[in-house]
């Protein structure tokens, strides 16, 4: 995700590979064509004869090259895509009873508000979750209080508020239906979901 | 309740080395008893429920609510035992009853069921006197009416009055949330009845002080709305001003007139009110400013609140003047050690408040001695969470994991007495209604 640009440049090697290949694969048959008879004529076809076949061959080639190529740009620009709405709905998470952003998410949210930044039609509800552990009521509130925190990350980071929606589900829907510590770390933390402007969505 | 009657047995050996098939006019008693203790001074009086034929329904009922009132020894007869038939004659003086054998087995108190004439025929005996104290008769809905085990259960709150001056809480309901349904159930955790939907989520029932109505949050995509439901039938009712955020933890004030909630926000979570007799004049009594302001609890005179709030870190009981002024701590904690408090509930005589802290990162319920604003934990065993105070204010219901999954337990917190209620599935947030009156009673919505 952070290492995009390195992507983009192995991409583009690759292409240029596919471009090179194109243009070389041709022209190997050729030295087969070597005149061997006195018939002018004959000669005369088979040289045209190999010629035509070597700029089919290239041709093929070159059709197969391109359609190689437009097919990586489009795995590529989903896999853009995937990137993006990875980035935009990863998680963040929550020490026990607490709402503070962890130091190890910061990152994660500016990249949200990276993305937000460059996509003006994006708008996210922000659910904040709590394990089971503590009051039912109360994990409302906490949970709350945990999807108000990011949210407050991201317009700190100039995302206009309007474009954040904040809700809670408390305990009420566990990511990890474990009852263990990793469960519970694994359910203290905030969803992201797109509600609007998801498509076409651009790098920042 | 059933009774074992191999405990029986090994009890009767004991019983009969007195001369019990000497006495009682009608039946011999043939299996034995418990022998209990006779009224001395720190020991709950004896109390038997004589059987005796017909009647086994509101009998059992009776029996069960008498042992669940916590203010007595309950002396087990098996049910050959007691009086004939013709026990009870309209117009004739009561058959003598072999008093003497009653205080053998440790009765201070008899109670006589029997079919009369105009209903059924109630008859206290006060077996240290050796006479009869209370009789009564009462006419009694069929057993398959709607209203028979309420009215069971309203003739146990008076024979506990007959003896102790003050009603039982037989007569009441809980209401509590399994599979985010809200369900009623009787005090003695019978006759579960479904209140809210099966597709609705819902939270958090707070019973109006006169038992007709029930406040509930209803949560849908992480928000929620304050519904009032008319348990006689009516329509719901949305709660003014909740429509939009998540509305939480719903209480109605000791009038009944206000509810008070809390709604979280991006600015936090805070407590409101509103006038739920006009259906208007929402106000904001607390401003929280990101920390949490919720789980509001009215001292029964209506003037204070308890609450609890994030003000200074983790959860803790604070409290204030109904109109959101005076805010003060509650119940002290030592900062950086004690844990998270919540879910207070203030008892009926206004004398303590009710919460659960957690304890190793365990909820535990503590009381809040509110004069002395001394707390003492009550239980260790498990999780023990949501305490609601039962209308005598000495039992409370709470949702414990001690048998494995979360269910509701009832404890006496004078005598430390504890028990379950059965309910299938995991149940949460129970809430005790007052005595239930009148025309409420019989009402299924």
């Amino acid at each position: 995700m952070r290492n995009t640009p390195a992507t983009l440049v192995g991409l583009s090697a690759l292409l240029l590979v596919a471009a090179c290949g194109g243009k070389t694969a041709p022209e190997q048959p050729t030295p087969q064509s070597t005149p061997t008879t006195s018939d002018d004529a004959a000669m005369r076809r088979a040289r045209q004869d190999s010629i035509d076949a070597a700029a089919r061959a290239r041709a093929d080639a070159e059709a197969r090259a391109k359609a190689d190529a437009e097919a990586r740009a489009r795995s590529d620009a989903s896999g853009m895509r995937t990137s993006l709405m990875d980035a935009i709905t990863s998680k963040v998470h929550f020490d026990y009873d607490k709402a503070d952003i962890r130091s190890d998410d910061e990152a994660a949210l500016d990249r949200k508000a990276a993305i937000l930044a460059a996509n003006s039609g994006l708008r996210l509800k922000i659910a904040g979750n709590a394990d089971e552990r503590g009051s039912d009521e109360y994990n409302l509130a906490l949970g709350n209080r945990r999807g108000a925190a990011a949210k407050r990350y991201l317009t700190s980071k100039g995302v206009d508020a309007g474009r954040l929606e904040v809700v809670s589900y408390g305990e009420e829907k566990p990511a990890n239906p474990g009852h263990d510590e990793a469960a519970y770390a694994d359910n203290r933390r905030d969803d992201f979901e797109i509600t609007a402007g998801g498509d076409g969505l651009v790098q920042p | 309740m059933t009774y074992t009657r191999s405990a029986l047995l090994a009890t009767l050996v004991l019983a009969a080395a007195s001369p019990l098939a000497a006495q009682d006019s009608t039946k011999t008693i043939d299996q034995g008893v418990r022998v209990g203790i006779t009224y001395t001074p720190g020991v709950r009086p004896g109390l038997v429920v004589i059987p005796g034929p017909g009647l086994d329904s509101l009998r059992a009922i009776v029996q069960r609510d008498l042992d669940f009132s916590d203010r007595f020894e309950m002396l087990v007869l098996p049910p050959t035992a007691g009086l004939p038939s013709d026990a009870f004659r309209p117009g004739l003086a009561p058959p003598p009853l072999n008093y003497q054998l009653y205080r053998t087995l440790g009765a201070s108190y008899a109670v006589e069921l029997a079919a009369g004439m105009g209903g059924t025929l109630i008859r206290l005996h006060d077996v240290g006197a050796g006479k009869v104290l209370h009789e009564a008769t009462r006419p009694f809905p069929d057993q398959a009416d709607p209203g028979f085990r309420l009215g069971a259960h309203r003739l146990s709150d008076e024979i506990v009055r007959w003896i102790t001056g003050t009603p039982g809480i037989a007569s009441s309901r809980l209401a509590l949330v399994i599979d985010r349904r809200v369900w009623r159930i009787d005090s003695d955790g019978g006759d579960i009845t479904p209140l809210t939907g099966a597709g609705e989520e819902a939270l958090s029932p707070a019973w109006s002080p006169d038992g007709r109505k029930l406040a509930f949050t209803l949560f849908a995509g992480g928000r929620g709305s304050i519904v009032l439901l008319d348990l006689s039938g009516g329509p719901r009712a949305t709660v003014p001003s909740t429509n939009s955020y998540l509305n939480l933890t719903p209480m109605f004030s000791p009038d009944g007139h206000t509810l008070a909630f809390a709604r979280s926000s991006e600015e936090g979570t805070d407590i409101y009110t509103a006038d739920v007799v006009q259906m208007c004049c929402v106000q904001r009594l607390t401003v929280g400013r990101y920390a949490d302001n919720l789980n509001p609890t009215y001292a029964p005179d209506g003037r204070r609140l308890a609450f609890v709030s994030t003000r200074a870190g983790l959860p803790q009981i604070y409290a204030m003047a109904s109109d959101g002024t005076d805010q003060e701590l509650l119940a002290p904690f030592d900062y950086g050690v004690t844990g998270s408090s919540n879910a207070p509930e203030w008892s009926p005589d206004g004398a303590r408040v009710v919460f659960h802290r957690e304890v190793d990162r365990s909820p535990q319920l503590f009381l809040l001695d509110v004069a002395g604003g001394r707390v003492r934990q009550l239980t260790s065993a498990g999780r023990n969470e949501d305490p609601t105070w039962a209308p005598d204010g000495r039992h409370l219901a709470f949702v414990s994991d001690r048998s494995g999954r979360r269910q509701l337990w009832v404890i006496d917190v004078e005598s430390g007495r504890i028990r379950q209620l059965n309910t299938s599935g995991n149940a949460r947030l129970p809430a005790w209604s007052r005595r239930l009156a009148g025309a409420s009673l019989t009402t299924n919505p």
